[in-house]
């Protein structure tokens, strides 16, 4: 007996011959940035993403997909709970911080590439100012490493009662063997901080506008050796969120949209915690990674004209630009002195916001709309005609990158 | 000292579970254990119940010599937890274990500023709890190569 025939619903078969709907970025918004808004983070969160929406031409009621990281403390349900949305089908949250930043954009793209969503959300609220704790919890603003409970089961228990407590301390580790290994030196870092802050005083949104230099860079007080505090991100509090859809719709929009042309993630044994960052030869995975995404955005990092390179600290810039194939390792931190990377001389300005060192710490976010304001033409240090442009997450393990042209 | 003072200025500590209780209950005897693959033969650090090398789920805990080589450090100014605040700035780096794994810890027994890659640490235990002892480093007087390269000699010449 033949088996039952199935009823076709229409729309339901997949169309063969048809593109699937290039993703693209049409809206960015942010709140302002300070050591202390005095709002909550669910205020900044949707403050932000109506910034992002109204950015776009978009309603509220338009949204149909979030994505966010799971280190959010009003998380998807609470956003979607506190703006009304009834439309939403497609969601998404994000482990690991900033090595998984562009993870966030690119799950929001893979939504609407799939037809899972139209409108996508993606968006990062965090009052991490010091002077923002408000209680014990590490979502409870403030520095979430001093917050650590008093018995730890997890892998914080390896460092963290040795005096090994914050990020910095971890990146220090990072940073010493990296000088060993290629021969950086604390110049070649200061270089990073004195570049990003070149771009920052051009930039009224950026907390950090006082104009530095390697002098002042070597005056500043030591956080952890190698690391001195100007090379270090600011704690801040601020929001920023992006609206994707896809290219089609996105042409009656308000803004020029800018694409998504690759996205590439990896995840390797050699998470940031020192003992398994020296264990594992992260960039086995790692070259495979950029491999991935050149290869998929048909582009070299020579077609950059931008780059976007999280800056928790100043040698993971230069790590990351080494691992993604902007240059051999080691020769980032020479590049760097030589002014490589500073708007407008440079051959690929880096940051061309400040960056988190210089305008504020908003995980990475801040970074991703500055990469749209430069295929915009709207950033205040704008790089001629920038079609471009490359995103990393931080050099870390998890890992990623986008590419985003207009 | 009230009890919550004391408590305020202790350090965050292990809370042994299924996969970390050799581990932490070998350091309250003052004893370094680690795993060693019953596969591949490889050691690992931190505990964890299979083989990052070879996907093995067979191992045996063994002693490990107490001895290593700091591979990176940090010297800590602060900002830091209050329990480490009286200690600023103090060294912390990642040692290279003779067994070949990577441990993190406190560095004793140097200036910070005669820190170096390479230097010989062996392993010492704080008690400070009926159940924790934490591990850190001390770094021990090594003779010089010159030393070491005759005493090689001496030895190569008792071989048959």
């Amino acid at each position: 007996m033949a088996p039952p025939a199935v009823a076709r619903v229409r729309g339901s078969a997949p169309r063969r011959g048809r593109r699937p709907p290039a993703p693209a970025i049409v809206g960015i918004g942010q709140t302002p940035f300070a050591r202390q808004l005095g709002i909550s983070e669910t205020d900044v969160a949707v403050r932000a993403i109506v910034a992002a929406l109204d950015d776009a031409g978009l309603a509220v009621r338009d949204v149909d997909g979030l994505c966010c990281y799971d280190i959010e403390s009003t998380g998807i349900a609470g956003v979607v709970a506190t703006l009304g949305l009834e439309r939403v089908r497609f969601f998404s949250t994000h482990s690991h911080g900033g090595g998984a930043y562009c993870a966030v954009i690119a799950s929001a793209a893979d939504a609407i590439r799939a037809g899972r969503a139209s409108v996508v959300l993606a968006f990062r609220a965090r009052n991490r100012g010091r002077r923002s704790s408000f209680g014990r919890g590490a979502t409870e603003g403030g520095r979430p490493w001093e917050k650590i409970e008093p018995r730890i089961a997890g892998f914080y228990q390896w460092q963290v009662p040795f005096g090994v407590v914050a990020p910095v301390h971890e990146m220090a580790l990072i940073a010493r063997r990296y000088m060993l290994d290629y021969g950086a030196t604390e110049e070649h870092f200061g270089a990073v901080a004195v570049t990003m802050r070149s771009h920052a005083v051009r930039n009224p949104r950026a907390l950090m506008r006082q104009p530095i230099t390697l002098a002042d860079h070597r005056a500043s007080r030591w956080v952890a050796e190698p690391l001195r505090l100007l090379d270090c991100c600011l704690e801040s509090d601020g929001g920023c969120a992006v609206v994707l859809t896809a290219m089609d719709r996105a042409r009656d929009l308000r803004q020029r949209p800018v694409r998504i042309q690759a996205a590439a993630q990896c995840l390797g044994p050699a998470h940031h915690h020192p003992h398994d960052w020296f264990a594992f030869e992260r960039r086995r995975w790692m070259r495979a990674a950029a491999a991935r995404l050149w290869g998929e955005a048909g582009l070299a990092p020579a077609d950059v004209d931008v780059a976007m390179v999280y800056d928790h600290f100043t040698p993971m810039v230069l790590l990351a630009l080494e691992d993604w194939g902007f240059c051999a390792p080691g020769e980032a931190g020479p590049l760097a002195a030589r002014g490589a990377f500073a708007w407008p001389d440079g051959q690929v300005p880096v940051n061309t916001h400040g960056g988190q060192l210089s305008e504020a710490f908003i995980h990475g976010f801040n970074n991703l709309g500055e990469a749209v304001r430069q295929l915009r033409g709207t950033s205040s240090c704008q790089v001629p005609d920038a079609e471009v442009v490359f995103v990393a997450a931080a050099a870390s393990d998890p890992y990623g990158a986008l590419v985003l042209v207009r | 000292m009230t009890a919550d003072d004391a408590a305020a200025v202790r350090p965050p500590l292990p809370q042994p579970g299924p996969d970390t209780a050799e581990f932490w209950a070998a350091c309250r005897r003052h004893e370094l254990r680690i795993q060693r693959c019953g596969a591949c033969r490889r050691c690992r650090f931190a505990p964890r119940p299979a083989c990052p090398s070879c996907g093995a789920l067979r191992f045996r805990w063994v002693r490990a010599s107490g001895f290593g080589r700091v591979y990176s450090w940090t010297v800590i100014h602060g900002p830091t937890l209050p329990a480490f605040q009286p200690l600023v700035p103090y060294a912390a780096g990642v040692v290279l274990l003779d067994e070949g794994v990577f441990m993190v810890g406190q560095i004793r027994g140097c200036a910070p500023e005669a820190l170096r890659e390479g230097l010989r640490v062996r392993v010492e235990f704080d008690d400070v709890t009926d159940d924790i002892a934490l591990p850190h480093w001390r770094v021990v007087r090594e003779r010089s190569r010159s030393t070491r390269a005759r005493a090689g000699a001496r030895r190569a010449r008792r071989l048959p």
